[in-house]
């Protein structure tokens, strides 16, 4: 699981990979940009790594932006303890085949007042061990520009946010008082303590991603892929039973089907879906003609209306 | 079908039948359009539209929109779409939208992304935000309404902006029982003023956005007499746009020095192609090299072009720096330290004269003096003269560097000829800014226009400078108050 070479490695008479169309190539083109311009202006950027799939390809745009150099940031991972096995093996992975600098944040608070999905509420946990985790980790390091790897159609407050995503000492985001940005011009003035969220991926869509890891080979977290997993239901979502911090309700079962992941986060808050995806030609073919969003699967967003707007006021990523 | 959308729609290739190209490979880079429109000539609901109908909108997002609309359907049992469209908590409490706001869409054909952008007036400065990177503007208006002042507002801003492909979208056309004469009076108008823009790229559809007739899916069968494109099909049609045929320019980001073997430029292409071998010259030192490799992370490659990020390699020892630009030897830009330029003022403190402001183009950041010269007025189109621009106004204004700066002009190339003003004490964007030329160092004399001397008594200079003409063009003008004795010496040195 930890195997991250790539298929076109797998087979080394590989024709090699055609050139990317249009479409993907322009979104690459103004990512790169991106990385290159926050990169020259800012002094201490840093890049939020999430192990998912977006973070995969951000990572990957990373290293072609810079290339032949090394990537000239560190990676933040914000940990809270309660991701998935699969995820950690894979990230640890990652950072030793390609030469990465980690860094990696849990907050004390989680160990120190137990602070866990299972005896908070979604929306508490979240706030301790991301919102507030994810500021210690930035005010620790003195960054003053973090990439991350949010997408404009994801949720409906992100569709505003621009790609230099002015924060204030403490982090918050004002809607109301964002910079203008006009042209591929982006304006990284800020004074001591400021910072900036930028965001290479903010045209991609979903199914962008999905072509894009396709088209590069680029390596993703097994748990996208289909495969028979233990799962218990619980509130309407599958979570996967494979942690033994997972206790069984009274009521509950433990199954097992073929399911998959389309995000993934904390597994006690992530729910599968059933699917028999098992390779990217099969996960694009099912995303396109997929009828509920990506989002779905987790518990934070749904926990009240415009909830991702409050997160984002208050610092979350 | 109109004779302006025959245009359009004969000067691109058309699909073979039976020959779909597949969802999975797309052959054009994305369409990025604008919005223009009212909240009461039905923009959300034709944007939410076209996400609904390009099934762009997914069941969760639609079990959400339901909840939230309570009671707000319209009368199709439809959501209301504002809701799907209004992000912020705020906006959505005051029932307005503020700012620019981005979608995703896409067809078997293309995918696009919309900057949609409040109608109200006050926020010229969101439209000059979005119709900055589009391709295309979509003008909406109400088919009972026609064309008012504010659809001319924004058809001139986006002209401004350098955009040239119109859609008029005539939106609730059933509210006038279908009516085709009033669909053509308002097309016909529409045409007569993008005329005097300089646009003649238009394709003006009849539009219900709530009954989703002529926006996805055609609208024959309440529309028998309109045979043009539905507003999905005028947007797979649309051109993007390119900075290929213009020469070769490279503003340097970066200057990649992972060990003492290898120094590359790494920058985005903003204009024309370059291959190794190609000659160039590095602004503003002037110094000149040729091109030995083109470095990308997955090969090297033999060519690039305008869009293309790269790295770039040259073949002997120069001096580099960020904010540079590596330009074509044939083919160079505008460099010195005045400039013409329009803008559009942003923010509420509006644009002071003489102020030192930080200008920022590409990748490359100096200070500048602006002097406001005339401000449009967006009602007319006519240019007065102004000392100052007041937030969302649009001016003419000089500028004025300590350094040499690099620009082409912003209707040869979009990326090389705009600029944004920041204001040293707020780091806020204070304008947008688009290059029209270079001016000579002293004056208002460029080296190659035909000039006229002219001697006139001082009242009548006087009132000739007072009239409309000359305060529309006050900052070409150059005007010395002298005596008598001393232009007649100048004058006979002319002859």
């Amino acid at each position: 699981m930890s195997d991250i070479r790539t298929e076109a490695e797998a087979k080394p008479n590989a024709t090699p990979k055609p050139p990317l169309d249009p479409h993907l190539k322009a979104l690459e083109n103004e990512a790169i940009h991106i990385f290159r311009e926050v990169a020259a202006e800012f002094e201490r950027p840093v890049m939020l790594y999430s192990i998912g799939k977006d973070s995969s390809v951000l990572l990957h745009l990373a290293r072609k932006a810079f290339y032949p150099g090394r990537v000239p940031f560190p990676l933040l991972h914000v940990n809270t303890g309660w991701k998935f096995a699969e995820m950690i093996a894979f990230r640890d992975a990652v950072v030793k085949r390609y030469d990465l600098d980690l860094i990696e944040h849990i907050n004390p608070r989680g160990a120190a007042e137990n602070i866990t999905p299972f005896t908070q509420g979604s929306a508490r946990y979240t706030d301790i061990m991301k919102t507030e985790a994810l500021r210690q980790a930035l005010d620790a390091g003195k960054y003053d520009a973090a990439f991350g790897g949010a997408r404009r159609d994801e949720e409906a407050s992100r569709a505003k946010e621009r790609i230099y995503s002015f924060r204030t000492p403490d982090h918050r985001w004002d809607p109301r008082n964002q910079r203008p940005e006009l042209w591929n011009i982006y304006n990284g003035m800020i004074r001591a303590g400021e910072s900036v969220r930028a965001f290479p991926l903010s045209n991609w869509t979903e199914v962008d991603i999905w072509r894009y890891i396709q088209a590069e080979d680029i390596p993703i977290v097994p748990l996208y892929f289909a495969k028979k997993r233990p799962f218990v239901e619980r509130d309407g979502m599958m979570i996967l039973a494979e942690d033994p911090r997972l206790e069984r309700l009274p009521d509950e079962v433990r199954q097992e089907g073929v399911i998959r992941f389309r995000t993934l986060g904390c597994f006690p808050l992530t729910g599968a879906i059933r699917s028999s995806a098992a390779t990217l030609d099969e996960i694009i073919a099912e995303l396109e003609t997929a009828t509920v969003s990506e989002r779905q699967g987790r518990a934070i967003d749904r926990d009240q209306s415009g909830s991702m707007e409050k997160k984002k006021r208050e610092g979350y990523f | 079908m109109t004779a302006a959308a025959t245009a359009l729609a004969t000067s691109l290739p058309q699909e073979e039948a039976g020959l779909e190209p597949a969802r999975a490979t797309r052959d054009s880079r994305p369409l990025r359009l604008i919005t223009c429109g009212s909240v009461d000539d039905g923009k959300s609901t034709l944007i939410g539209r076209l996400l609904w109908d390009t099934k762009a909108v997914k069941e969760d997002q639609r079990a959400t929109l339901e909840r939230d609309s309570s009671g707000r359907q319209n009368d199709l049992g439809l959501p209301d779409f504002a809701l799907l469209l209004d992000g912020l908590q705020a906006e959505r409490e005051q029932g307005i939208t503020i700012d620019v706001a981005y979608r995703y869409f896409s067809t078997d054909r293309r995918a696009f992304i919309v900057a949609d952008t409040p109608g109200h007036e006050q926020y010229t400065r969101n439209m000059a935000t979005g119709a900055s990177t589009a391709d295309l503007a979509v003008l909406l208006v109400d088919a009972r309404a026609g064309i008012l002042e504010q659809t001319r507002r924004h058809a001139t801003i986006a002209t401004l902006m350098g955009i040239r492909q119109f859609v008029l979208a005539v939106n609730k056309i059933d509210l006038t029982g279908y009516d085709r004469a009033r669909f053509e009076v308002i097309a016909h108008e529409f045409r007569e003023f993008a005329l005097t823009l300089g646009v003649r790229q238009i394709t003006a559809i009849p539009v219900s956005a709530l009954k989703g007739e002529n926006v996805v899916h055609d609208g024959r069968a309440a529309m028998t007499w309109y045979e043009g494109p539905t507003l999905v099909e005028a947007l797979e049609r649309a051109t993007t746009r390119s900075a290929q045929a213009v020469g070769f320019r490279l503003p340097v980001q970066r200057v990649s020095r992972p060990g003492e073997s290898f120094r590359g430029y790494q920058g985005t292409v903003a204009g024309g192609a370059v291959k190794p071998g190609d000659s160039v010259v590095v602004l503003p030192s002037g110094m000149e090299a040729n091109v030995s490799k083109i470095v990308t992370f997955d090969l090297v490659r033999n060519a690039a072009v305008a869009g293309d990020a790269v790295t770039l390699v040259l073949d002997r020892q120069v001096d580099v720096a960020r904010g540079d630009m590596i330009v074509a030897i044939d083919s160079q830009p505008m460099t010195g330290r005045a400039f013409e330029a329009q803008l559009v003022a942003l923010l509420p403190d509006g644009i002071e004269p003489g102020k030192r402001y930080w200008l920022k183009s590409g990748p490359r950041r100096q200070r500048v003096v602006v002097e406001p010269v005339s401000q449009l007025d967006l009602s007319t189109s006519a240019w007065h003269p102004a000392e100052r621009l007041a937030m969302n106004a649009v001016g003419k204004v000089r500028l004025v560097f300590d350094e040499q700066a690099i620009f082409d002009g912003y209707e040869q190339n979009r990326m090389t000829g705009a600029f944004i003003l920041i204001d040293p004490d707020t780091n806020d964007t204070v304008a947008g800014g688009m290059v029209t030329g270079r001016r000579a160092e002293i004056g208002g004399i460029r080296k190659d226009d035909e000039r006229v001397v002219l001697s006139l008594p001082a009242d009548l200079a006087d009132r000739l400078m007072a009239s409309e003409i000359f305060a529309s063009r006050r900052h070409d003008a150059d005007v010395r108050r002298t005596d008598a004795a001393r232009i007649a010496r100048l004058l006979a040195a002319l002859d």
